[in-house]
């Protein structure tokens, strides 16, 4: 159906390791905007997809896409060649914000120390000298996560020099490269940024404390799992300064529209650990949570998205 | 720039009722390998995980005629509610099929049950307090750990080999639960084509079993879905046919016939068979009439022992098929089951590896299968994995293969690479993902 914010296309599922968050937060997000009075198509990246966006008149896509191509901007570019406006960040934004190894050594905020390496390093060096000096250099515990993957899959917390082999291991199984961070104890905390047009503004902080300490994929999505509070039960001072960091990433990054940057507030203050331009919009999620905080409908959020994104248009064509 | 203002603080876990669900739910929670198989549904993927059988070459043109026919002809019969223990005409069926596998049933001795899966709900049901401990083959169906958790009972695994149940396994296991005070309720068993191994028990140990059955005063619940699907040598008799009142059988339509129908049932001796027929009364009041109508009229109207032939030779390739790209595709090391029947294979990995945290691994390069730590109620089995031939074609049980040589030699080289090696793997090698059994059965 078209309409005066054109045919609503919510895209979620895709072959990512994280296809199934990605289907919750696509009914979420077509559901709330069904709700809102609007007709949405709900697609799949298929083969087909080009043909449903040639056939569907007017279409404005909201890519609810986790991981893999979904998430690194690939999909994002093929929307601008098919000349489809879409909701969220540009392809290139896209693209430097999701590699954890890309991403975290261009911000100018606090980050924790990081080295990134593909996994053929260790072939071609010997992992032995490698997993010694990682130690030594960055202490520990140390967090290992693949660079490109999300919803803490991959993730392992290391404490020992012995078990670092093992984490490699366990974030190598999804993708050929890991970044292997400081681990930072402290408190921790989500902040949505969403830019509806009047500029990036942040949303309440949400603080996670999961029940059994570690906010893994389980403890992220299945309710009961973990307390959510919002606003975060920390300083003002610290409020305000996760508010700074969120939205000097998004602006940093040149992000678009929303994303949500999740932080530590450790001993050093608030300190950055990744952020998402396609964060999780599941019943369990962070972002709609922040939403609904700060007073407003989470459909009528999304319909401010998909109107602003069918005001901007298509990406011009290349010169 | 723009800051939030001060609100009113929300708390929430988001579910109220958290502190409010039965003891018994605990563990129900959202897993990552689970959420991984949610991209094997995906046609690129090649399925090796689930356990579906593979019904597309059945007459469905036919079959839909003679379901119209049917609610044309008994339809008020058919819609209406129905008898708790099955519908007469039903259970007559089920004990001519039951005759096929040697087993001498009373019609009045079977309760039909939604698949046999219901079946084991009830019989766990009617048998099993919190605490209570049942045995079952090491490994053994996820989806019978499942019902058994479900109730609170403890499961002992009971070691297997190639040729079944270890009888003297089975012995040690008694005792020691025994000695310890515990309550054995049954040992849950599934003798042919066992899910996950593919192993067929052997005609001695079906002997010993009964024996170790009378001489220690043990029940057995003897599983059959595959059966009739014997595709390599002859059918061995059932341990039903072998012992009518320590035996409690468990059929099903859903391999034989197809599985959306569930019907499945229990033929059990005569007391127990009373208390299975009020447990099915105050879970369901009946089985599904409308399913038993339209399993009577395909029995009824169809050559289903045909049929069965059909899908006998159907996944005889399959199975070939399987073992042939294991051959050709796995490498040094690997080890794994031959079935003459069902739909699984079993294959263990060289040691250091683990299946479960290879998963990630299988499925970016697009292939699937089930860790063989979801057939284990006490963790083991990283080292396996299980793989069905049912659904895939022979091409894609080919491909499948040939893409998991590749994940595993892949993976080979990384825990080389890293120095990971026999005995060092199990807890360094897991990341926090790690859940609770998938759901594929």
């Amino acid at each position: 159906m078209s309409s005066d914010i054109g045919s609503i296309v919510v895209l979620a599922g895709g072959l990512s390791h994280e296809r199934d968050v990605s289907l919750r937060s696509g009914r979420r997000v077509a559901q709330a905007l069904r709700d809102s009075g609007h007709a949405v198509i709900e697609a799949d990246v298929t083969g087909g997809l080009a043909d449903l966006l040639a056939g569907t008149p007017d279409p404005v896509v909201f890519p609810v896409l986790h991981g893999g191509d979904g998430e690194d901007g690939s999909l994002r570019q093929v929307l601008d060649l098919f000349g489809v406006p879409y909701v969220g960040s540009t392809g290139p934004a896209s693209q430097r914000a999701f590699d954890k190894s890309i991403c975290t050594p261009l911000l100018d905020v606090r980050t924790p120390a990081q080295v990134a390496l593909p996994n053929s390093v260790f072939r071609e060096l010997g992992a032995r000298a490698l997993v010694l000096a990682l130690a030594e250099r960055l202490g520990l515990p140390l967090m290992v996560k693949p660079s490109r993957s999300g919803s803490a899959l991959g993730c392992t917390k290391v404490e020992r020099v012995e078990a670092l082999p093992g984490a490699m291991v366990a974030a190598y199984a999804y993708g050929e490269n890991a970044v292997i961070e400081q681990f930072i104890e402290g408190t921790e905390v989500a902040v949505t940024v969403i830019d509806t047009g009047d500029g990036p503004r942040a949303l309440p902080a949400v603080e996670i404390r999961p029940r059994g300490g570690v906010y893994d994929y389980t403890a992220r999505y299945t309710a009961g799992e973990t307390r959510f509070l919002c606003p975060a039960e920390i300083s003002d001072a610290d409020a305000r300064e996760c508010a700074e960091l969120a939205l000097s990433v998004h602006r940093q990054l040149g992000l678009r529209d929303l994303s949500r940057t999740d932080i530590i507030i450790g001993p050093q203050g608030p300190t950055f650990i990744e952020t998402n331009v396609s964060p999780g919009m599941t019943e369990t999620s962070l972002v709609p949570l922040s939403i609904e905080a700060d007073g407003l409908n989470f459909g009528e959020l999304c319909l401010a998205l998909v109107r602003q994104a069918h005001s901007r248009g298509a990406a011009p064509a290349e010169a | 720039m723009s800051l939030p203002e001060p609100l009113q603080r929300r708390d929430t876990v988001f579910d109220p009722w958290i502190d409010t669900y039965a003891e018994r739910t605990h563990g129900l929670t959202v897993s990552a390998v689970r959420a991984l198989f949610s991209v094997a549904n995906r046609p690129e993927v090649v399925s090796l995980a689930g356990g579906m059988p593979n019904i597309a070459d059945l007459p469905r043109a036919a079959i839909g005629e003679a379901i119209a026919g049917l609610i044309r002809d008994h339809g008020a019969q058919a819609m209406q509610y129905g008898s708790g223990q099955g519908e007469p005409f039903m259970r007559e069926h089920i004990a001519e099929v039951m005759a096929d596998e040697a087993i001498a049933a009373h019609p009045d001795d079977v309760v039909v049950t939604c698949g046999s899966q219901q079946a084991l709900d009830l019989v766990t049901r009617t048998f099993c307090d919190p605490g209570d401990v049942i045995l079952a083959e090491a490994p053994s169906y996820v989806g019978a750990i499942g019902t058994f958790r479900a109730y609170q009972v403890q499961i002992v695994h009971v070691a297997m080999d190639e040729f079944g149940i270890v009888p003297q396994a089975l012995r040690e296991a008694l005792a020691t639960c025994r000695a310890a005070g515990r309550r054995v309720k049954f040992l849950y068993t599934i003798p042919n084509f066992q899910n996950p191994t593919g192993v067929t028990q052997t005609l001695q140990r079906r002997r010993e079993l009964i024996a170790i059955a009378h001489e220690t005063d043990l029940l057995i619940v003897e599983d059959n879905p595959y059966g009739l699907l014997t595709i390599e040598g002859e059918p061995l008799p059932a341990l039903r046919s072998m012992d009518d009142e320590r035996v409690i059988y468990l059929g099903s339509f859903s391999k034989t016939f197809a599985p959306g129908f569930r019907v499945g049932w229990s033929l059990a001796p005569h007391a127990v068979r009373e208390k299975l027929t009020l447990a099915q009364e105050s879970a369901t009041l009946a089985p599904p009439v409308f399913s038993q109508f339209a399993i009577a009229t395909y029995l009824q109207k169809f050559d289903w022992r045909a049929q069965i032939v059909a899908y006998r030779d159907m996944y005889r390739g399959r199975r070939d098929a399987m073992l042939r790209g294991l051959v050709d595709n796995m490498p040094a090391g690997c080890t794994w089951t031959r079935p003459t029947g069902g739909f699984f294979v079993w294959l263990t990995m060289p040691d250091g590896l683990d299946s479960q945290a290879m998963l990630p691994r299988a499925v970016s390069a697009r292939v699937a299968y089930v860790p063989g730590t979801a057939f284990y109620a006490d963790g083991l089995g990283s080292r396996n994995l299980r793989l069905s031939y049912c659904f895939p074609s022979e091409d894609r049980i080919l491909e499948g293969t040939r893409r998991l040589g590749e994940v595993l030699h892949d993976e080979l080289d990384m825990l080389h690479t890293f120095g990971i090696g026999p005995g060092t793997a199990e807890h360094l090698y897991r990341d926090i993902t790690a859940g609770p059994a998938p759901d594929i059965t």
